[in-house]
């Protein structure tokens, strides 16, 4: 017990420490912001005084002494402030978990809005400018791209393809009825609500066009930041997430409409017609530049396999390439870039490494996680930045129509959309749709864009942008998670996909297209499988490098499967003690048919099931045999390929020439009887075998024979080859040293040894059927 | 024809009550019903399998089964058919109209149930009541046969891995001695549960008219 306490005592003052390390290190760096800033608006006389200095330095006309400790913070100035920035947005990630109960209440986006206020304040405080740090070059191609590619990414395209019918009717319609709605009510207000004379009457009619359709757009960045922390179903999730990324487009060509025809005042028929015709080509374009890049990109991987280093490099530098070059046309960059991940996703994870694709997750995380972070650090100083023009009216009137619009939109939405879906959505649905339409940074760097001199209600504009903002951020952010559990709205399953799930819906798909089929009915089945098929014939072996494009999906997923569940077992230690994912005692003996007869010796209960012990012992084989290969050093030139999945190709060649030898052993004598085995028991083994996996010796397994009559009871197992094998065991030990070869069966005796090892080969190679090892765990 | 039209639409109303299917539905089902049978009154197993898109399908041998099974007809009957009525094509058909979202969850459960009840039939094809591990393993060849060239190693070790979760989800204190005997239909509920059958399992119908029904080459 006390020494307990002593431990929480000791971390509690730790985090009390790095508490307060954290904030005298904000203080510092708000600070040196400070003083940055202030450079920033005397450049050139920090410029002239830096040559100054730079002058004395070098030439040293005035004979001064040698300076030993020099100070030049000019040169160093933009690099270090933007890592400032970036270390403290991490830093404040970091502070929200160690403070108790702060994540549980408000959600982290309103914290960080929160933190830039702060800073803005403190800047403001100490006298300086605050620097527009918020400028939309840097919002939109620095901040924004890493978060929608994590998004187009990792997009679930299954629920995503099922309801996109309902996403781009919320995404296109919706918006376009946010847009016109709000601004063309707040006209009214402006006309007739306020006297002639007041800065709001003097708003036209295609401003408040243009401000309703910058405000109407839901923010990804926003719905991401708070639907991530309330885990609601997919089905919810989907939707408000694939509606806030494709009223992109939407937003794109109202906010350039409304933009090129303020000045005139007025927008022709022509002009909208064109306006719609714009809409599709910058929705579509986007998407044609996205899969372009993206099919680039898959097939760049392709040919990755000598270069592994480099190879998420691909997935980012083609993803944001597609994202630029959209945005040089005007075309929809959210839309590039959603479909070039998506596209490339499938393609590029057949062909790159395991560490690649760790490499391309963590990155993408973690680039997400640090931009959204600035963002709304970046919003809170903003705020405080100004410039604003608080006009009450305005203000006001924004909130309410936007709110109102919203509910109105969705629920009408909703009541056309459910006559054409199964799945209805409910008004517990649509009350989570309509309250997950969060607004964000998009809004504000797109109002922040308007020029002053075409704009003079520019500063109204922002104001009400950002208020907007925090109204959504502040309080449907934070009450979005007590209504989520107040509705009983559904969450997000947590189970994993299992093998039993992969199978049946492959089978129920097949079973509904056969269904379509004899209906003589092209329905969406009928299509997804002639994609599927085309998609197999001639997409995937384009892309996909080698062996892998004749994978079918099941066997993909299986592998994928298997190798999770290795690492899990390496990254647990490979001890004794097993993550309890499958806490059963059932193992394949459970399954195999029954054997007629019952093994001489009693089997001890096992600890672990055997699969997971093959597991281990496999593993622990293979990590020990590639020690020396590890020991060399880490070159990036020559970095090591990885025992689990470069072989791919020569694991399944080995394992095919195995069978063939089993084949042909078999045609050779198979005995059916043979001698009791001494009583050595197998948990004594398998400890042994477990501890000291050099020690890995074929000869216990006489005590298994009994086992092997067990399989070849069961008719057509391949395991009755195994027998033979018992005979051979003599000169077992010299074997297994050479480890992973194999050896061409010469003479019988030699050829059982060789088989043998054959078998010690598959169960060290075959990281991949832990079924089949743990057939062959009963040869050994 | 004149005929068998009047009796037909006698029907209708005794073939509604029993299917689930609208008046108009059903006609567009017995167009469809008349192309494949060459304008029959049964349909054989040829007549399915001479659907020309069907061969892509890896389980083409397993649907058209399945037509011809008669636990699909709501009889509890066992045994299969050589050839089947217009009555039970309808009635195969009834198992993937899609679920009123107006019935209650006990309807929808019901429901659930009866398409749960064909796939399981479809997987055991003995009729025993349970999955073992050779149907499942046939199973997931066929799914894979279309794929080319599959070790049936892998397919075995596929069919194992899948057995073997549902045994533990199940069944997860086993003793080494015991044994699994196969699936059971409330175990395969279990393992199904994550999709929500009564949602997935469904064509159509609904908009289904002549013009967009192709028989392909059935010209007898």
């Amino acid at each position: 017990m006390p020494s307990r306490t002593v431990s929480h005592g000791s971390s509690g003052r730790l985090r009390g420490l790095f508490l307060v390390m954290v904030l005298v290190f904000l203080e510092g760096s708000v600070f040196t912001l400070a003083v940055a800033s202030s450079d920033q608006h005397s450049p050139t006389t920090a410029h002239s005084d830096g040559h100054k200095a730079t002058d004395h330095g070098s030439h040293n006309n005035t004979g001064k002494a040698f300076p030993v400790l020099d100070l030049n913070y000019e040169n160093v100035r933009v690099p270090f402030e933007i890592s400032l920035w970036v270390l403290l947005a991490s830093l404040m990630k970091l502070g929200f978990h160690l403070v108790p109960h702060l994540s549980n209440i408000v959600p982290e986006s309103c914290l960080l809005i929160v933190v830039g206020l702060l800073v803005g304040g403190i800047i403001r405080g100490t006298g300086e400018k605050v620097p527009p740090v918020l400028n939309s070059q840097l919002f939109f191609y620095i901040l924004l791209p890493p978060i929608i590619l994590d998004a187009g990414y990792f997009l679930p395209i299954r629920p995503f393809m099922e309801n996109l019918g309902t996403i781009l009717i919320f995404a296109v319609v919706g918006t376009l009825w946010n847009a016109f709605f709000v601004g063309g009510l707040l006209y009214g207000v402006c006309q007739i609500g306020t006297e002639s004379s007041s800065i709001l009457s003097r708003i036209g009619l295609l401003q408040c066009l243009l401000f309703g359709s910058i405000i109407s757009a839901v923010d990804p960045v926003a719905v991401l930041a708070v639907f991530e922390e309330i885990h609601i179903n997919e089905l919810l999730h989907i939707l408000v997430f694939g509606e806030s990324l494709l009223n992109d487009a939407v937003t794109v060509v109202l906010y350039h409409l409304f933009e090129e025809f303020s000045g005139i005042g007025s927008v022709t028929l022509l002009n909208g017609f064109l306006g719609v015709i714009s809409f599709f080509v910058v929705a579509l374009g986007g998407v044609l530049v996205g899969v372009i890049y993206g099919i680039l990109a898959a097939f760049t991987s392709r040919f990755t396999s000598h270069t592994r280093v480099i190879e998420p490099l691909f997935v980012f530098l083609y993803s944001y390439m597609a994202y630029l070059t959209a945005e040089i046309f005007h075309l929809s960059g959210i839309m590039a870039l959603i479909a070039c991940g998506a596209v490339m996703r499938p393609y590029v994870e057949a062909n790159i490494s395991h560490k690649s694709h760790t490499t391309i997750k963590y990155f993408l995380k973690m680039w997400s996680s640090v931009s959204e972070t600035l963002i709304f650090i970046f919003l809170g100083v903003a705020t405080v930045a100004g410039p604003h023009d608080w006009n009450w009216t305005f203000v006001t009137v924004t909130v309410i129509l936007c709110l109102i619009a919203r509910v109105i939109g969705v629920v009408g939405l909703t009541f056309i959309i459910n006559k054409f879906r199964i799945v209805k959505l409910t008004t517990k649905d649509q009350f989570i749709i309509a309250y997950g339409g969060l607004r964000g940074a998009i809004a504000f760097s797109l109002g922040f864009l308007l020029e002053k001199k075409h704009f003079p209600e520019r500063e109204i504009f922002l104001t009400a942008i950002i208020t907007v903002i925090f109204f959504t951020v502040f309080v449907q952010g934070m009450t979005i998670k007590p209504l989520v559990e107040l509705l009983a709205v559904k969450k997000k399953q947590e189970a994993k996909r299992s093998i039993n799930e992969e199978i049946h819906t492959q089978f129920l798909d097949h079973l509904l297209t056969g269904i379509e089929d004899i209906c003589g009915h092209y329905g969406h089945h009928h299509w997804k499988d002639k994609l599927n098929r085309f998609n197999k014939k001639y997409v995937k072996k384009c892309l996909i490098a080698g062996e892998r494009s004749k994978e079918p999906q099941l066997i993909a997923f299986y592998h994928k499967m298997e190798m999770k569940q290795a690492i899990q077992l390496v990254e647990s230690g490979g001890g004794i003690k097993l993550p309890s994912a499958m806490p059963s005692t059932v193992s394949m003996q459970n399954i195999q048919p029954r054997p007629p007869t019952k093994p001489a010796a009693e089997r001890a209960i096992p600890q672990l099931s055997k699969t997971k012990e093959e597991e281990i012992r496999k593993i622990l084989r293979t990590n020990l045999q590639r020690t020396r290969q590890r020991l060399r050093s880490y070159n990036r030139h020559t970095l090591v390929a990885d025992p689990y999945e470069d072989g791919l190709s020569d694991l399944l060649l080995k394992k095919q020439k195995m069978f063939q030898i089993e084949k042909k052993l078999k045609e050779m004598n198979t005995y059916l009887t043979v001698p009791a085995p001494p009583p050595d028991s197998p948990t004594m083994c398998r400890a042994r075998l477990a501890s000291d996996p050099q020690a890995y010796s074929i000869k216990p397994a006489s005590n298994k024979v009994p086992m092997i009559q067990v399989d070849l009871a069961s008719p057509q197992s391949p395991d009755s080859v195994n027998l033979l094998d018992e005979f051979g065991q003599a000169n077992q030990q010299e074997e297994e040293e050479q480890g992973l070869m194999m050896k061409p069966p010469s003479r019988p005796r030699e050829g059982s040894s060789g088989r043998a090892t054959a078998g010690v080969a598959i169960s060290k190679q075959s990281s991949h059927s832990p079924l089949t090892s743990d057939r062959n765990q009963y040869q050994i | 024809m004149g005929a068998s039209q009047t009796r037909l639409e006698h029907n209708y109303d005794d073939l509604t009550e029993k299917s689930g299917f609208s008046h108009e539905q059903i006609k567009n089902l017995y167009q469809r019903f008349q192309q494949l049978s060459g304008n029959n009154e049964k349909i054989s197993r040829d007549d399915l399998e001479r659907i020309p898109a069907l061969n892509n399908n890896p389980i083409r041998k397993q649907i058209i089964t399945a037509f011809f099974d008669k636990r699909n007809q709501h009889q509890n009957d066992v045994g299969s058919l050589d050839e089947i009525g217009f009555e039970q094509f309808l009635m195969v058909m009834s198992h993937f109209r899609p679920v009123n979202s107006k019935a209650t969850e006990e309807e929808k459960a019901t429901v659930r149930k009866q398409k749960l009840r064909f796939l399981f039939n479809m997987h055991d094809t003995d009729n025993d009541g349970i999955i073992t591990l050779d149907e499942y393993r046939t199973v997931v060849e066929e799914l894979l046969s279309q794929s080319g060239a599959i070790e049936t190693e892998v397919a075995r070790a596929i069919a194992d891995a899948a057995m073997l979760e549902v045994a533990s989800t199940n069944v997860p204190h086993m003793a080494p001695d015991d044994f699994y005997e196969g699936i059971t239909f409330e175990h395969f509920e279990q393992i199904l549960k994550g999709i929500e059958m009564e949602s997935r399992m469904y064509i159509r119908f609904l908009d289904m008219n002549a013009a967009t029904m192709r028989c392909g080459k059935l010209s007898s």
